[in-house]
C-alpha cells in the first residue's frame, strides 16, 4: 500500500495532577524551557515566517523598515541637532543608534503581550512548550533589528566612525537583552492572555518611557540631579550597556549593576509567574 | 515501540472560568436559569463545568469511543488527554507517543506552499532533520497535489486544502491516537482513500480514542464506549451495549440529524 505511514511520533510521558506542589510545577516549567529550546528550529522558522507574512508581496520586504527608520533618523537628526544646538556629526550617529535600539525594545515589549494569544490555534490543538512562542517573539524582533542595523552602518560610515575593539563590549549587553526579552515575553504573554486590557497600558508605558529615557536627547543635557534620577529608569541602564560601548563612551559601573539588578528582578518575577501560570495559559488564550 | 502505552485519568474535572465575558450579567443569568452546568468556584467566578469527575483507564489494545450530545465534553476530554488542558481537579497520566487530530489545519499557513507546510509540520512535531524528506514524500504522495505542492496553499481549492490537512495530520504514526470528528468530512472519492489511511493508522496505534456523532463509525472502530452527558460519565462499557442504550435514549438525536 503506497500510503504507508512511516514517520513515527517521538515518545512522551506525561503525569499531570491538579494539586501539584511548587517543586513539581517548577520542574514542569523547567521542562517547558528545555523542550522549547529543543524546538529552536521551529521557533526560528516561525520567527522568519512572521516577517515574511508581514511583508508579503512587497518587493523590498523588511527593508521597508530600514528605509523608514533611515528617513526618520535623518529628519529627526537635522531637526533636533539644531534644536539642541549639537553638531550633526556628533548627534546623528548617536540618534541612529539610539533610535534603532529603542525601536527593537519598544516593539519587543509591545509584541510580548501577544505571543500566546497570537498562537491560540496551535496552543489549543497540540501540547507545545510555551517557550517556543517566547523564542519566536525574540527571533522575529531580532530579525527586524538585523535589517535596521544597515541604518547605523550607513550613518557611521558617512561620519567616518569606524568600529573599535571596545564595541565588542556591547555583546554581553545584547546577551542580557535576549535573556530579558525571553523573560518578558513569558511574563507579559501570560499576563496579557489573562487580562486583555494590559496591552494598551503597556503601550502607554512604552510611550512615556520613550520620552523619559535619553533616546533622542543626550543624558549630558540634564542637570546633575536629572542624571542621578536616571538610575531609577531601567530602560536607561539597559539601553546604555549596549549603546555606550558602540559609541565609545565610558559606561559607569553603576549602570551595569543597575542593568543586572533590573534583569534579575525581571527574571525572578517572570519565573515565579510562569511556574504558577503555565498550566492555565491554555485556558486563557 | 519502547514501552507499553497507557492512559490513566483519575477523578478528573475541568472547569472553564468565563474570563473575557461580562461575568456580572452572566451571574444574573445563572441565578435565573439555575442550570446545573454553570456554577461558581471558590473565587466567586462564573465557571462552565466541562468535565466532572471522569475516570478512565486505557492500555495497549484499547479502542475507546466517546459519544454524547453537543457540548457533552468530548472535545474537551480529548484536549485533556493530549495534555493541552491540564486537570483542574484530579490527575492524568499518559505514557507513549501521542498524536491528537483535533484541528484539521493545525499550524497550516495559507501563504506557504504545500511543501513548506509539510516541513513546518515536521518542525512542530519535533522531528529530526533526517525524518523530513520521508515525511515530505509521504504527504506529497497521499495528497496528490503534484505541481500544486510548490504553490501557496492560498490558491488551492477547498478540497485540496482538506487533502493536504488530512495527509499532514495522518503522516505521523503515534502509539496513542486521539481523533475528533472533523476528519469525517470530505468528498466521496477522497473519503474512501482517507478511510483506508485512517484505518491503517488506527490499526497501528496501541490506543485509540475517537469522538464521533456517527455511531456506525464508533461501532466499527471501537471496542469500548464512554457516554458523556453534561460533562459526566453516563455509561462506560462494551461498544454495542452502550451504543444501544445511547441511541435508545435519544430517538431523535439532534446531532445525528445534522451529520
Ligand atoms: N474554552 C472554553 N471556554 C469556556 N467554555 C468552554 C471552552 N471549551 C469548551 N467549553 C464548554 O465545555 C463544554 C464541553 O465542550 P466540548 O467542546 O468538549 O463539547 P463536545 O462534546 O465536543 O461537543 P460537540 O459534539 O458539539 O463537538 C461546553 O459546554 C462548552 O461550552
Ligand atoms: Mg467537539
Amino acid at each position: 500500500m503506497s500510503s504507508a505511514v512511516t514517520t513515527i511520533a517521538p515518545p512522551k510521558e506525561l503525569h499531570l495532577r491538579a494539586d501539584m506542589t511548587i517543586a513539581t510545577r517548577n520542574r514542569w516549567a523547567m521542562a517547558d524551557l528545555a523542550d522549547g529550546m529543543h524546538l529552536w528550529r521551529l521557533a526560528w522558522a516561525l520567527g522568519w515566517l512572521d516577517i515574511r507574512l508581514r511583508y508579503r508581496g512587497s518587493m523590498l520586504g523588511p527593508f521597508w523598515l530600514t528605509i523608514s527608520t533611515g528617513v526618520m533618523v535623518a529628519a529627526l537628526g537635522v531637526l533636533y541637532s539644531t534644536l539642541f544646538k549639537i553638531e550633526l556629526k556628533e548627534y546623528l550617529p548617536f540618534l541612529a543608534l539610539s533610535q534603532v535600539l529603542w525601536g527593537f525594545l519598544a516593539a519587543l515589549v509591545s509584541e510580548a503581550c501577544g505571543v500566546f494569544t497570537d498562537a491560540e490555534g496551535v496552543i489549543r490543538s497540540v501540547r507545545m512548550p510555551f517557550f517556543v512562542f517566547s523564542m519566536r517573539g525574540l527571533i522575529r524582533n531580532a530579525i527586524v533589528l538585523g535589517h535596521n542595523i544597515v541604518v547605523i552602518v550607513v550613518v557611521f560610515a558617512i561620519f567616518r566612525m569606524w568600529p573599535h575593539p571596545g564595541s565588542l563590549m556591547a555583546l554581553p549587553g545584547l546577551l542580557l537583552w535576549a535573556i530579558d526579552a525571553l523573560a518578558l515575553t513569558l511574563l507579559l504573554g501570560g499576563f496579557c492572555a489573562r487580562f486583555r486590557d494590559i496591552q494598551p497600558i503597556v503601550n502607554s508605558i512604552m510611550q512615556i518611557a520613550f520620552f523619559m529615557t535619553p533616546v533622542i536627547w543626550k543624558p549630558n543635557q540634564l542637570s546633575a540631579s536629572g542624571i542621578a534620577n536616571l538610575a531609577f529608569n531601567p530602560f536607561y541602564d539597559l539601553l546604555e550597556i549596549v549603546r555606550g560601548p558602540i559609541l565609545g563612551s565610558d559606561i559607569a559601573v553603576t549602570t551595569w549593576i543597575g542593568a543586572c539588578v533590573y534583569s534579575v528582578a525581571l527574571c525572578a518575577i517572570s519565573w515565579a509567574f510562569f511556574v504558577r501560570a503555565r498550566g492555565r495559559i491554555a485556558f486563557w488564550v | 515501540m519502547t514501552s507499553r502505552a497507557l492512559i490513566e485519568v483519575k477523578n478528573l474535572s475541568v472547569l472553564f472560568p468565563l474570563y473575557h465575558g461580562s461575568s456580572r450579567s452572566l451571574k444574573k443569568m445563572v441565578v435565573a436559569a439555575a442550570s446545573g452546568r454553570l456554577a461558581q468556584d471558590q473565587q466567586q467566578r462564573v465557571v462552565v463545568r466541562a468535565l466532572t469527575d471522569i475516570n478512565v483507564h486505557l492500555e495497549s489494545g484499547d479502542r475507546l469511543g466517546l459519544v454524547g450530545s453537543n457540548g457533552a465534553g468530548k472535545t474537551t476530554l480529548l484536549r485533556v488527554l493530549a495534555g493541552i488542558y491540564e486537570p483542574v481537579l484530579g490527575s492524568l497520566r499518559v505514557r507513549g507517543s501521542l498524536n491528537a487530530l483535533l484541528d484539521p489545519n493545525l499550524g497550516m499557513n495559507m501563504e506557504l506552499t504545500g511543501r513548506e507546510n509539510i516541513l513546518l509540520r515536521g518542525l512542530y512535531n519535533g522531528l529530526p532533520r533526517s525524518a523530513l524528506p520521508r515525511l515530505e514524500e509521504d504527504v506529497a504522495e497521499f495528497a496528490e497535489l503534484s505541481d500544486f505542492l510548490d504553490l501557496p496553499v492560498r490558491i488551492y481549492s477547498a478540497g485540496m486544502v482538506v487533502r493536504l490537512g488530512f495527509a499532514l495530520a495522518t503522516a505521523i504514526k503515534p502509539q496513542i491516537l486521539l481523533m475528533d470528528e472533523w476528519f469525517l468530512a470530505g468528498d466521496a472519492v477522497f473519503m474512501e482513500k482517507a478511510r483506508m489511511r485512517l484505518e491503517e493508522m488506527v490499526r497501528g496505534a496501541d490506543i485509540l480514542v475517537l469522538s464521533s456523532h456517527q455511531n456506525e463509525i464508533v461501532r466499527q472502530w471501537c471496542s469500548r464506549v464512554l457516554w458523556l452527558d453534561q460533562g459526566k460519565v453516563l455509561a462506560d462499557g462494551p461498544a454495542d451495549e452502550v451504543l444501544n442504550r445511547y441511541t435508545g435514549s435519544i430517538p431523535h438525536h439532534p446531532a445525528d440529524a445534522l451529520v
